[in-house]
């Protein structure tokens, strides 16, 4: 039998591994019943689906969201080409700056801050408003009623996140790249602005645009599916709601980070 | 009197037998019979822990026994799938504790809710049918109001109104006046006399009330420790309660249950509550784990 601290370190990794196979097993699970009820409620009759309790999510989670994310992203754009430029000077290379923020900002940075945005806006705001209803007791009396809380609640948010994430996405690219135009106006000088556009189109090509679109898509589907779930797992008053709305957060980005890596392999390395 | 106990069987709506229920290993209910007939009030008493807020989530279908059965209109409801419990579901209504109304509707689409999700029900009938429930439980000026702008008396009405908008065939109440001033209290047990007469529903509450429970009561069962000790017509409770000691001590138990004193079985058996074997088996416990 080992001494203690080593049981210790042992009993600690193989319950931090067992925890994360069953937080990971939970999501996935959440995600098959979510997506049951979606497509039931979405193209038959068999269930209920809520056009205007989509709407209202779309509009809490997304419109929201929009003027934070047009301020973050322009600043993402401002900040691409005050750093970028001078390296690209010593090469004597400064107007294909355009060029680099279309690819940085379309294909990786406009989906990622977006999605980083709405995990602390959209993820935060869902984990904590299911969680207070765990706490009162709400999600129990849903389930009494013959309501599923999966449909009722969980679907019209995912679609809703998902939806607003891809459309915030687009908005995103567009002000990476204004906010490098207004620097190149305001800071960087005729020589980079004047053929700005341009460059930046002869560098872009669709695969860039739609690639992000559907990193978007899929960090849409991670946040609220995080949210939704540390959410419905709160247990014990106000103190687990808080705690549910930070690993929200955390999960979020780590989640993001890690498949925006899988995806540029996918895309870029195997060119799929 | 094997005839008459068929004939109660079928008519019963809610059916409930030898129901075991184990947390943890510890029983919290074991071996409990229950049957509530049409129209009628049925009452569970008891104390704290007795386990009549897990024998009524298991009438509702929130957590399934370890053993027995809840029939529910004559269908076991441990038997069906998800599906066929709903279908159960949407003919009774629940009345939480807290009232567990949706914080983010108003007390008018909270009662909406129920008839949005399950009926094809346009707008405008709903919102009639809301204000009918309403006024019901005289809550029609709170309509618009959303439930952190009222009271517990009437988060609790608006629940009611809610737990009837499917006009339901039975009623289950979960503390109806925990929380509330005597008055209150008194209002929501008139409310729930006139709905019981009025619908024409079979009412579960749960309670530790007694005034309140001696005043809805249609018959009534006490529940001790996971176990049915008594389930009896109203007057008989009354006799027990007005009567003098008897000496046995299950009967003495009840009694000083429900005229609340101080000094009885209950208390005496927790006093007593066996310290020399508490100390005992704690030394025990400690030494099995060392070993």
């Amino acid at each position: 039998m080992p001494d203690g601290p080593r049981r210790n370190v042992v009993q600690a990794l193989g319950a931090g591994v067992l925890g994360g196979i069953e937080y990971f097993g939970g999501m996935s699970l959440l995600l098959v019943k979510a997506s049951r009820r979606a497509v039931l409620g979405l193209f038959t009759t068999r269930e209920k689906f809520s056009g205007a309790g989509l709407a209202e999510q779309m509009v809490r989670l997304g419109i929201k969201s929009l003027p934070i994310v047009v301020l973050v992203q322009v600043f993402i754009g401002v900040i691409l080409a005050l750093q970028l430029t001078p390296p690209l000077a010593l090469y004597g290379q400064e107007s294909q700056i355009s060029a680099i923020i279309g690819v940085a900002g379309f294909r990786m940075l406009g989906p990622i801050i977006t999605a980083v945005v709405l995990s602390g806006f959209a993820g935060a705001s869902i984990a904590a408003e299911i969680g207070t209803m765990v706490v009162a007791e709400e999600i129990e009396a849903m389930t009494a009623m013959a309501i599923n809380p999966i449909r009722y609640l969980v679907v019209p948010r995912i679609i809703a996140t998902l939806i607003a994430t891809i459309l915030l996405a687009v908005v995103a690219d567009l002000m990476i790249a204004v906010g490098g135009y207004i620097t190149a106006r305001l800071v960087l000088g005729p020589y980079v602005y004047t053929h700005y556009w341009r460059y930046m189109r002869d560098m872009l090509v669709y695969k860039d645009f739609y690639t992000g679109l559907i990193m978007a898509a899929v960090f849409g589907v991670l946040v609220s599916l995080i949210a939704c779930h540390e959410g419905l797992k709160v247990r014990g008053g106000a103190e687990g709601v808080g705690k549910a709305t930070t690993m929200t957060v955390v999960y979020s980005i780590v989640a993001i980070i890690i498949s925006a890596c899988i995806f540029t392999v996918i895309f870029y390395v195997y060119e799929l | 009197m094997v005839e008459q106990k068929e004939k109660s069987d079928r008519n019963a709506v809610i059916k409930v037998t030898d129901l075991v229920k184990r947390f943890g290993g510890r029983a919290v209910l074991s071996g409990v019979n229950l049957e509530v007939h049409p129209g009628e009030t049925m009452v569970i008493m008891g104390g704290s822990g007795c386990g009549k807020s897990t024998l009524l989530r298991h009438m509702i279908g929130s957590i399934m026994p370890d053993e027995g059965s809840v029939a529910l209109f004559g269908q076991d409801i441990t038997q069906l799938d998800a599906r066929g419990l709903d279908e159960i579901r949407k003919r009774f209504g629940i009345l939480f504790q807290s009232g567990a109304l949706f914080n983010s509707l108003t007390v008018a689409e909270n009662v909406a809710l129920p008839m949005r999700e399950h009926t094809d029900l346009d707008e405008d009938t709903i919102e009639i049918m809301v204000r009918m429930k309403l006024e019901l439980v005289g809550l029609r000026y709170a309509a618009d109001l959303v439930p952190a702008e009222i009271s517990g008396g009437m988060k609790k009405r608006a629940g009611l109104a809610r737990a009837i908008a499917l006009d339901p065939e039975i009623l289950f109440y979960d503390e109806p006046s925990a929380g509330l001033d005597p008055v209150t209290s008194a209002e929501i047990d008139q409310l729930m006399m006139d709905l019981s007469r009025k619908i024409g529903v079979a009412s579960v509450v749960v309670t530790h009330e007694m005034d309140s429970a001696f005043r809805i009561a249609d018959r009534m069962a006490m529940l001790e420790s996971g176990r049915m000790l008594k389930i009896a017509p109203r007057v008989e409770f009354e006799q027990l309660r007005d009567g003098e000691p008897t000496g046995d001590e299950m009967t003495d138990l009840m009694r000083q249950f429900l005229r609340g004193d101080s000094q009885g079985p209950i208390t005496d058996r927790r006093m007593k509550g066996g310290y020399e074997e508490d100390i005992l088996e704690a030394a025990e416990g400690k030494a099995t784990r060392r070993r």
